[in-house]
């Protein structure tokens, strides 16, 4: 409850703290992003398995999906994905149209490039939670409007 | 029905842990980029200082505390309440000086360091809840009370308990003579 105003300052300052640190140093965008989705994928990792202790076992890939869209993001981020969508080849597209990390900017275009830096670590919370579930992946995503992304 | 309470504290206590989990996820990074010891603890501090004065909002929005009449109020304030409210702890405080300025906050339990066994050999120094001392440091100065927050004791490191040490650096008798 106030955890997530905890959570979400840190989250804010770690994207900050390393971008600043990048600036001062050698100046490469591209490591901070790595650095926050690495950061991402342990914490993933670890949460998914405190999570999933009690629950049954998936039964298929589709399954652990809308386990991620409904119990671990209203888990993490207090409300369940708006949309899932798949090509039954691999490929999901998870649509959340108010992305808790980033309601708190304003929602214009000002903003939208630094956008992904936000996402990163929660790419990589997906990522690892999916690892840790046996499943492989490669998350990206993508914000056409804040404060929705996909 | 009866599965709700069960599955909310569930949900409270994940919630927590992310954010624990993150945490050591964000020392272990800064521990890679940094190589000594104090320049972590000091990006952990300037760190929580920025979360210490947004943080400070948050806190006086939901509680709806009154002002704050002397310092060692202050201190109770923020080792029942906000303590309470954003880490689910109650440290116990205590004045360590006469003139009513130093305060310690001694927690028993600290769920930062739920994850942790012990500290890396080369990380002797390593103060890993330095975040903690920042959050505290840049909430009072929000409130225009500026003090040095430390940490005394550390139970990674081998002590007892763990001890936070708040130093408010105006004199009492000065806020006196200000009210008056």
């Amino acid at each position: 409850m106030a955890d997530e105003a905890l959570f979400l300052l840190l989250h804010n300052e770690m994207v900050a703290g390393l971008y600043r640190a990048a600036e001062q140093g050698e100046g490469e965008n591209g490591r901070c992003t790595t650095k926050l989705e690495s950061m991402g994928f342990r914490v993933g990792q670890g949460l998914i398995e405190r999570f999933t202790k009690d629950t049954a076992r998936f039964k298929d890939e589709l399954d652990i999906m809308k386990f991620i869209c409904k119990d671990f993001w209203t888990t993490v981020f207090k409300k369940q994905i708006d949309n899932l969508r798949t090509n039954h080849q691999g490929i999901y597209v998870l649509q959340d149209n108010k992305f808790r990390l980033l309601t708190q900017m304003s929602a214009g275009k000002q903003y939208l490039e630094h956008a992904p830096k936000y996402l990163a670590f929660t790419c990589g919370l997906i990522r690892g939670g999916l690892s840790n579930l046996g499943i492989k992946s490669i998350v990206t995503a993508e914000v056409s409007s804040m404060p929705a992304c996909e | 029905m009866s599965r709700q309470p069960g599955r909310k504290q569930e949900n409270h206590k994940i919630s927590r842990e992310l954010f624990v989990l993150t945490y050591g996820a964000l020392v272990a990074q800064l521990c890679k980029d940094y190589e000594k010891d104090e320049d972590v603890n000091t990006c952990l501090d300037r760190m929580g200082y920025g979360i210490g004065i947004r943080l400070i909002d948050d806190f006086l929005a939901r509680s709806a505390v009154k002002k704050c009449r002397s310092y060692s109020e202050t201190a109770e304030m923020i080792a029942q309440v906000a303590f309470k409210m954003y880490l689910g702890v109650t440290p116990s405080v205590s004045c360590s000086s006469a003139a009513g300025n130093e305060f310690s906050l001694i927690l028993d339990k600290n769920p930062l360091v739920d994850f942790v066994e012990e500290l890396p050999a080369e990380r002797a120094s390593l103060c890993y809840c330095n975040l903690l001392c920042g959050v505290i440091r840049g909430a009072l100065e929000m409130v225009h009370l500026a003090a040095e927050v430390t940490f005394l004791q550390d139970r990674l490191k081998g002590d007892a308990v763990t001890e936070i040490g708040i130093t408010f650096l105006r004199k009492a008798e000065d806020r006196k003579q200000k009210r008056n």
